[in-house]
């Protein structure tokens, strides 16, 4: 175990664990949107930047890469982490206006949206947190998309904006979005899911009837696992 | 032919050696990409026409070199053994330079350089102020040998610093002549090259990489690409005596497609080294093996930073990392790589051949050797400088430079490329090097150097660099995707009199929060050129914000042009040249502008030899 100090409290933590998993377990919070535990922390919205002193000297990291060490003096709320912080909360509440949860976490910081930038009306609710990309490639394992462009103009998406032949329509990627971005829609009756423009036949429980999963998906964990299609058309809850 | 030991490698230099007369005539033609814009390679072909018409191979050699620096005067021309020097040189004077001055020893006088400030003829290239005060030992080279023969960089003592360190010096010996040099790395960040190799040597993994970083960006910098292109065995043997003091035997040259020549020129090169032997297995029978891929970036500013042109390398998209990891413990395929930038390489070699105490008697305290500007803007004599650290910048700007062209008034020097700073006239006698110019706001960066008169605007300036970084940033963290945008819009609107109270401040806030939360050094050091005009030039900013007015008379929507009666002596130039037609007037009589039809270019200001134009 790692001795060090968050916010004037001592802490133990694992060693090889983050300075974010430190303070979550043990009852102090850090804002964060681009982590996920089950998926690669790349570090990209900096919400979770925090102050750290290693001997004289000071400077900021993000809490979801930088490893606990020894004797490290950790500051979660220091006037440059809560500088960063108003910043990240103000181009985010600008790039997306839309955004309930983005205004949500803003409030609770106590960040106010900066008068001077023109908020923006053609990036939806993506911040680029990232977490779809990498739910696909990592969990799922098709990668169906990806990143397109560079700067601002970065964006998330299918191959040319093409309906994807990798995408299954399993909706993880709407399902881990932390603002609600990726719209995956359902028809009335069930029978059809339309997600990144291609529109999935569903396949309906053979037990109770409901349209459960989109066939290609079926398949695809058909040919992943070799559990075969007949046991994989009963839905989870009829199995 | 393939050499197989140390004493093969010496004989063969010898009898090179001993097959060149230093006596014979020789033409150089720089080849630089520069010159080849001016149409060298045709003025290489017509020489060569000439002395094969005329039968004269016997009497004169003929080489196209390397890129000599002067790239503003090309194609440049040099007449060994006497060092003639000729610029602007055209496919009609060959034969006359040929037959007049190789041969009659006549010197012609439309192709010597005039000296702008004493209006002085020129003969010989050492002679040129431009070169006179550099210290060209790592560009000087270039000039001399031709970069697509070996032979030639044999001929110049090519490939004994590798012999030297492969015969009979134990890599940790190697690291400490580096340590004991004291070089420091030229991309930029200025770190210990000898550090850097001794934590690769000691980290765990394998295989261990090495890396020449020429993913040189910055604009108008391109002291690399011309290393590369002029003298790329150079840069190879660096990286082989690197990479057999570190203990690797796998190495990449990361260079951007958009540099042709300097692609194929290394690319060559390293076919000829392996041919040679000097490249591959067990090199020289030292039981030492090495070789080199090329790799050729897209084209992003970004891949420049190390971990985003590792990610490059290993074919996924180029954005960087969190680095709280050196690259020396794991880099390239998380593997321990030392990656250093071209000129770093192209130093190696040197300090290995006359040792790291004759190296440290160049430069100052905390920075040894020399190192290459790119020298740009409102300047007379635009090129490539080497100089030794420790000269001012008014020594680099006035003396090497020729300083600001007639009509201007020096006001600031941009070092570091887009993330350096602008520095002031008051900073001009500022011995320069590492340390001072971050203690100054800006950076060494890779070299580039551009130099600004009265008629720069500072707002425009910082706005030109956010643009690009903008349009570089890779878009992965919040703080530069985003941040680097709206800081270019609020400068936008200062430049087009939207500017408002507290924007200066806004953009200070902004500027701090990017230092500390950005990913990378591209976010962290864009507000560098914002920072620097705001603590040198504030009162531009205040004239834009308050005033609407751009006292340097360049931001469009905030000037007008008009012309003082006084000084209009009626010439017309002016009106003739204008394109939107809008100035009008009586022969010899005060002409007057049309402010509604100006579109504000700006062309009868340039052209107006009286002064008459004013701007308001």
């Amino acid at each position: 175990m790692v001795n060090l100090t968050i916010d004037k409290k001592k802490v133990q933590a694992e060693e090889g664990s983050t300075i974010l998993k430190a303070a979550q377990s043990n009852g102090i919070e850090i804002p964060t949107l681009c982590y996920h535990d089950e998926l690669t922390t790349s570090g990209a919205c900096r919400l979770c930047s925090v102050e750290i002193k290693k001997g004289e000297r000071t400077r900021i990291v993000t809490s979801c890469i930088y490893q606990v060490e020894k004797g490290l003096i950790v500051n979660t709320q220091s006037e440059r982490v809560m500088n960063v912080r108003r910043l990240v909360l103000q181009l985010l509440m600008a790039r997306c206006p839309e955004s309930e949860i983005i205004r949500e976490l803003a409030e609770k910081v106590g960040v106010k949206p900066q008068p001077r930038f023109k908020p923006d009306e053609d990036k939806g609710e993506c911040i680029l947190c990232r977490q779809c990309v990498e739910v696909c490639e990592e969990v799922v394992e098709v990668s169906a998309i990806g990143f397109s462009y560079r700067g601002a103009d970065k964006a998330v998406g299918t191959p040319f904006v093409e309906p994807s032949r990798a995408c299954i329509g399993c909706g993880a990627c709407a399902y881990v979005c932390p603002t609600g971005h990726i719209k995956m829609e359902e028809s009335d009756s069930g029978k059809e899911r339309v997600i990144w423009d291609k529109t999935f036949k569903m396949v309906a429980c053979k037990v109770c009837g409901r349209y459960f999963a989109p066939q290609e998906q079926l398949e695809y964990i058909g040919k992943k696992t070799g559990v075969p299609l007949s046991k994989l058309y009963t839905c989870v809850n009829c199995r | 032919m393939k050499i197989k030991s140390f004493k093969e490698l010496k004989s063969l230099r010898e009898k090179i050696s001993n097959s060149r007369d230093p006596e014979k005539n020789c033409i150089t033609i720089c080849a630089g990409t520069g010159c080849l814009a001016y149409g060298a390679q045709s003025l290489v072909n017509k020489f060569k026409a000439e002395i094969e018409k005329d039968n004269l191979e016997e009497e004169i050699d003929i080489r196209s070199t390397g890129c000599h620096g002067f790239c503003e005067q090309g194609p440049v021309v040099v007449i060994y053994p006497e060092k003639v020097f000729y610029r602007r040189v055209g496919l009609d004077d060959a034969a006359e330079v040929i037959h007049k001055t190789v041969l009659n020893g006549e010197i012609l006088d439309r192709l010597l350089y005039t000296d702008p400030s004493s209006g002085e003829k020129i003969i010989h290239e050492d002679d040129v102020p431009f070169y006179k005060k550099q210290m060209r030992l790592v560009f000087g080279m270039n000039g001399q040998i031709d970069p697509k023969s070996l032979e030639d960089y044999l001929a110049i003592g090519g490939y004994s610093a590798l012999a030297k360190v492969l015969n009979g010096m134990e890599p940790g010996a190697v690291i400490e002549e580096v340590k004991k040099a004291n070089l420091r790395g030229r991309g930029g960040g200025g770190f210990s090259a000898g550090w850097k190799w001794e934590s690769t040597r000691k980290a765990k993994g394998d295989p261990k990489y090495v890396i020449c970083n020429a993913d040189e960006g910055d604009p108008g910098a391109y002291m690399d690409r011309s290393l590369l292109e002029g003298n790329p065995h150079s840069i190879l043997e660096g990286m082989m005596i690197g990479a057999y003091a570190i203990g690797s035997n796998e190495g990449y040259i990361y260079v951007r497609n958009e540099y042709p020549l300097a692609v194929k020129n290394v690319t060559i090169a390293i076919e000829k080294g392996r041919e040679l032997g000097v490249l591959g297995e067990d090199i020289l029978d030292s039981g030492f093996s090495f070789d080199i891929k090329v790799n050729r970036g897209g084209g992003a500013f970004v891949c420049g930073e190390s971990s985003a042109l590792f990610a490059s390398l290993e074919g996924r998209t180029g954005e960087p990392r969190a680095k709280y990891i050196h690259a020396t413990d794991r880099g390239l395929n998380n593997k321990p790589t030392n990656l250093n930038n071209v000129e770093t390489w192209a130093n190696v070699p040197l300090i290995i051949n006359k040792g790291a105490e004759w190296y440290q008697s160049i430069g100052t305290e905390n920075s040894k050797g020399t190192k290459i500007f790119s020298l740009v803007g409102k300047i007379n004599n635009t090129g490539l400088v080497e100089i030794p650290m420790g000269m001012t910048l008014r020594e680099i700007i006035e003396d090497i430079g020729g300083g600001t062209p007639k009509g201007g008034k020096f006001k600031a020097v941009q070092t570091g490329g887009p993330s350096g700073g602008c520095i002031p006239e008051q900073f001009l006698d500022m011995p320069i090097d590492f340390d001072a110019l971050t203690k100054v706001g800006s950076m060494m960066g890779s070299g580039g150097m551009i130099v600004m008169d009265d008629r720069t605007c500072m707002v425009d300036v910082a706005r030109y660099f956010l643009k690009f970084l903008e349009g570089e940033s890779c878009g992965k963290c919040v703080p530069c995707r985003e941040g680097v945008r709206r800081m270019r819009e609020i400068l936008d609107d200062i430049c087009e009199g939207r500017g408002r109270e507290g924007d200066v401040e806004i953009l200070e806030s902004i500027s701090h929060a990017l230092i500390d939360g950005s990913l990378c050094a591209l976010g962290a050091t864009a507000p560098n050129p914002v920072l620097s005009t705001i603590k040198y030039f504030r009162e531009e900013y205040s004239a834009h914000i308050q005033e609407k007015k751009c006292p340097a008379g360049v931001c469009k929507e905030l000037i007008r042009y008009k012309i003082d009666e006084e000084n209009c002596n009626g010439c017309g130039v002016c009106a003739r040249l204008c394109p939107a037609e809008c100035i009008s007037g009586e022969k010899k009589q005060p002409h007057v502008i049309d402010q509604e039809k100006c579109i504000k270019c700006g062309s009868c200001r340039e052209s107006c030899k009286f002064d008459a134009v004013i701007v308001e």
